[in-house]
């Protein structure tokens, strides 16, 4: 028998050509650029009026310092900027076609000056404060980006929050509630997270212990929060409106220094607790979901239960704590409906707030960050339509105010990039 | 570490998956669990990790009783588990999924992901693994992820390690790598339970085999005991490993793919212009290691997923057919998962066998359907395809794997086809159905059907196919004869063509071809390498 050798030791084989796999090129980008640009050269330049000047104030009236308003000629502004907005639509063009990506901060650069344009357009001949627009776009942000993080807590390790409406609205109760009884606006802070806890614990009650349908469950629970809330309404807080609805507001408070910064002070740091809560929340929850032990496992629990308890990480555990913290998280946004902004709690006064929260959770693609910055596009869109409203402008109002909710739908329909959410989201986990 | 379970028992409803089975692990050894798709050899693993409890049982480490609630305890006794279906999440990196679950920290419960990359390079090296910490899981090949799941136990000092049917995603050059591995690790002194249905694996690599029948210990074997008495063992009667046929009698050629291709979601090409011709009466396999295209080349066929290109079926156009059309011209088509596609588990078998012929004149009668009919037809089929069923009105669900495929493939030979397509026709199905089914499928061509399969099971290829094409990556490497070596198809199914392939075989045989060449190989073939006379 002639010789054989053994086994030789594994040897990776010479790497054969990779079949070419070419992505199908994406001419969304380039199209839509393109457009906007068209529409920003074309309409608000050569169709705004000649001669109109458009005037931003960028100091509120009770500023100590007042800063000069920013005026510029209608017309020539938008040219400028429309030339220069079909600019990067050609570059856009151009790496398409050398199949590269945009980078995104030309992008997000090209969606300001758009939207300025449309101002500067909107405004021609007229006069609005920029100040007052952005402050009320982060107010109306508020309790969407709170609303989201419940989501992006509860969504990151495997539930589908859809009760963050009734969340936003058991917290609103709350927080009137117990700052009218004990005249301190802290103690209804305390009292919002506390609520939502509550309406978490039955979320997760039936969605991790009985692996209930979440969807289900969810709109369930926000009947439940809105036929509750609204009974204690007309029985109780109405007749005794004076001693149980007549909540403090929250005062704002400035921080030192960081308020003098031209335009952008007074509108971030000139906030009350819950918007200064806010910015903490998003650092938080960024790292803690990224950087961290508990994060890690979140993540795991959400996207691959199995292999998550196949490593020994309790996953029903993960998810029923990850669901009350979630579900507290937006009923401290809720909070902020209240105390924080309008003052007395109304029926069903989270009016849709919730869903556009969620969406807000999409549309950042599940990330804390994304999910701010979702929130301050609705926001904006929100207070735009009013401020347009109140200016008058070509456009019907009833446009504007149709706005955040197109952008919703975009945003769920996923047309905004490839949107992925956390694999094993919405899927119970029952034990072999 | 010695590891004993005694008298396992586990239940599921009625059906007893593990019946006071009894095993013993001695350390540094390769423990075999040989045995069919269906035995309780996974359930027993799943026991033995604390994913399932035992109805009653006890589990030794070195002799002493263990308590296993869960598989946290289970990796705290030093058992590491690589399962079948992997256990990865696929977003995270490789370092974050070594990690997980008992991760290092930087204090305030920062991750230390610097630590983790040392440790997968440490493993990795220890064991030539070349896996880069940083690469997302679902980049890699499954090859690759393979060899994470095992730096994961590793990482965790597992002293036993358990592999559920490791190669069952390989091709048999990573078999052959993985095997190597195995041995290195037994080496290194820890203990392997590999469980597989592979009698060729078994006898390369084990140093005991325990054959697991029907959720019982049905004895010992030797690794040098012939393959036939294995599969004797398993089966429990004596089983044809070949299906006997005669060479095929090619006719005209009735199916001309040309420059088929199937986009992705993502906009990747999943069929990349792949072009055959399939004539009456032979069998083409499509082989390929799982996921490089072939199960969507077979839904393209049916019209189930778009696609682009040409596919004329005797003189009719294809590409751009509804599954309706499709199968109205004669298209009999099993796809790849059952309980999924090809049945409906709460109806029943009757109902199932008529799943897409309730159109058909036999089952109508007048607006609705002609029940007796249906109801004669299936017990016609019953009969002819020996399913084993408490009769025609037992729910689809509750027949065995094999029974289940031979409804699907019962249906879909019960009417006059024009071409026959399968898709893994005897995944998880029991060895006497698979013999059933190879002869079916065989008498089907001889029939002057053209047939073709698709099948990442090699022994499946060599058993059925007159011609082979093998598919990596979307595309056709090669159209080779249906007798090609398995030595020759594993390293086409890596993407190396044809001649290159065949030199590379005869230069580096695999430990599996050595030891069917010459048995006494296996004992020789240990972990030092060298030169056997």
């Amino acid at each position: 028998m002639s010789t054989v050798t053994a086994t030789p030791p594994a040897q990776p084989l010479a790497a054969p050509e990779r079949g070419v796999v070419a992505p199908k090129v994406s001419w969304r980008v380039p199209g839509i650029t393109a457009a906007a640009g068209l529409l920003a050269l074309l309409a608000f330049g050569v169709g705004a009026p000649s001669g109109a000047h458009s005037r931003f104030d960028l100091s509120f009236r009770t500023d100590a310092v007042q800063l000069s308003p920013l005026v510029v000629p209608s017309q020539v502004t938008n040219i400028v900027i429309g030339v220069v907005c079909l600019l990067i639509a050609a570059f856009t063009v151009a790496q398409t076609v050398r199949r590269r990506r945009t980078p995104m901060w030309l992008l997000a650069g090209f969606g300001l000056l758009w939207v300025f344009a449309f101002l500067v357009w909107a405004v021609a001949g007229k006069q609005t404060s920029l100040v007052d627009l952005l402050q009320g776009s982060l107010l109306l942000a508020v309790p969407l980006a709170f609303g989201a993080f419940g989501g992006v807590l509860c969504e990151r390790s495997g539930v589908v929050n859809i009760a963050i409406e009734g969340q936003l609205l058991v917290g609103a109760f709350a927080a009137a509630v117990v700052a009218s009884v004990t005249h301190n606006v802290y103690a209804g802070l305390l009292a919002a997270p506390v609520a939502g806890y509550l309406l978490g614990l039955l979320l997760a009650l039936f969605t991790v212990r009985y692996a209930v349908n979440q969807i289900i469950v969810g709109v369930v629970l926000n009947v439940l929060a809105v036929g509750l809330t609204s009974f204690l309404f007309s029985a109780v807080l109405k007749p005794n409106s004076a001693r149980l609805n007549t909540p403090p507001l929250m005062q704002p408070i400035a921080i030192p220094l960081l308020e003098k910064i031209p335009v952008l002070g007074p509108v971030l740091f000139r906030q009350t607790v819950i918007v200064y809560a806010l910015y903490i929340a998003v650092a938080v929850l960024t790292i803690g979901l990224f950087r961290t032990r508990w994060g890690l496992r979140v993540r795991a629990v959400g996207e691959h239960p199995e292999a998550a308890d196949t490593v020994g990480i309790p996953v029903n555990k993960v998810r029923w704590r990850n669901v009350v913290m979630g579900s507290a998280t937006a009923g401290f946004g809720g909070a902020f409906l209240t105390i924080g902004y309008i003052g007395q709690f109304g029926q069903e006064m989270s009016g849709g707030r919730g869903y556009i929260a969620l969406a807000a959770m999409i549309l950042g693609r599940w990330t804390p960050f994304g999910s701010l910055g979702a929130a301050l596009l609705f926001g904006f869109a929100t207070k735009l339509a009013s401020v347009l409203s109140v200016v008058g402008t070509p456009v019907p109002s009833q446009f504007m105010l149709m706005l955040p909710y197109v952008l919703t739908v975009l945003a769920v329909a996923g047309f905004v990039g490839r949107v992925r959410g956390p694999a094993a989201d919405g899927v119970p986990y029952v034990k072999g | 570490m010695k590891l004993e379970l005694r008298g396992i028992t586990k239940r599921f409803g009625p059906l007893v998956a593990n019946d006071r089975i009894d095993l013993v692990v001695e350390p540094g050894q390769i423990h075999a669990l040989l045995g069919e798709n269906g035995a309780g050899k996974s359930t027993l693993m799943n026991v033995l990790f604390g994913l399932y409890e035992p109805d009653s049982g006890q589990i030794l480490i070195d002799d002493k009783p263990a308590k296993i609630k869960g598989p946290a305890d289970a990796l705290e006794a030093g058992i590491g588990m690589v399962h079948q279906h992997f256990m990865l999440v696929p977003v995270f990196t490789v370092a974050e999924s070594v990690m997980l679950g008992h991760e290092s920290t930087r204090g305030a419960g920062l991750l230390d992901l610097d630590a983790a990359r040392r440790q997968v390079r440490e493993l990795s090296a220890r064991f030539g693994f070349d896996v880069e910490p940083d690469a997302v899981i679902e980049d890699l090949p499954v090859g690759v992820q393979q060899r994470v799941e095992i730096i994961k136990a590793m990482a965790r000092d597992a002293k036993v390690l358990i592999l559920d049917e490791p190669t069952a995603v390989l091709t048999p050059q990573e078999t052959d790598e993985l095997i190597e591995i195995m041995r290195q690790l037994r080496a290194a002194g820890t203990s392997i339970v590999f469980i597989t249905h592979k009698l060729r694996e078994v006898k390369a690599v084990a140093d005991v085999i325990t054959v697991i029948r029907r959720g019982r210990v049905v004895g010992q074997a030797d690794p040098g005991a012939p393959e036939s008495e294995l599969a004797a063992m398993m089966v429990g009667r004596s089983v044809m490993l070949q299906v006997d046929k005669a060479p095929a009698q090619p006719g005209e050629v009735a199916l001309f793919v040309r420059d088929l291709v199937v986009t992705d979601r993502t906009g990747a090409r999943v069929v990349d212009h792949v072009s055959f011709d399939l004539a009456r009466g032979e069998i083409l396999a499509i082989a390929g290691v799982q996921g490089n295209g072939q199960s969507e080349l077979a839904e393209a066929i049916l019209a189930l997923v778009p696609a682009t290109g040409s596919m004329v079926l005797e003189g009719r156009e294809l590409v751009g057919s509804s599954v309706r059309e499709v199968l109205d011209h004669g298209v009999g088509f099993v796809p790849e998962d059952r309980s999924h596609d090809g049945l409906v588990g709460e109806f029943t078998v009757a109902e199932n066998l008529v799943l897409d012929l309730f159109a058909d004149a036999r089952f109508r009668g007048g607006l609705g359907m002609d029940l007796a009919a249906i109801k004669s037809n299936a017990e016609a089929r019953i009969a002819e395809f020996d399913i084993r069923t408490r009769g025609p009105e037992q729910p689809a669900e509750r027949l065995s794997g094999g029974n289940q495929q031979k409804v699907v493939v019962a249906r879909e030979m019960s009417r006059p086809l024009r071409l026959f397509v399968a898709s893994q026709p005897t995944r998880g199905v029991d060895v006497g159905s698979i013999e059933f089914l190879h002869r079916r499928i065989v008498a089907e061509r001889d029939n002057g059907t053209p047939v073709l399969i698709v099948s990442t099971e090699l022994d499946e290829v060599s058993a059925l196919a007159d011609r082979v094409a093998v598919m990596f990556r979307g595309r056709i490497v090669g159209i080779v004869p249906g007798d090609t070596p398995r030595d020759v198809l594993g390293l086409m199914m890596a993407g190396v063509p044809y001649e290159e392939a065949q030199r590379h075989a005869a230069e580096h045989p695999t430990t599996e071809t050595l030891i069917e060449q010459d048995p006494s190989a296996a004992a020789a073939a240990g972990p030092e390498e060298g030169e056997v006379p």
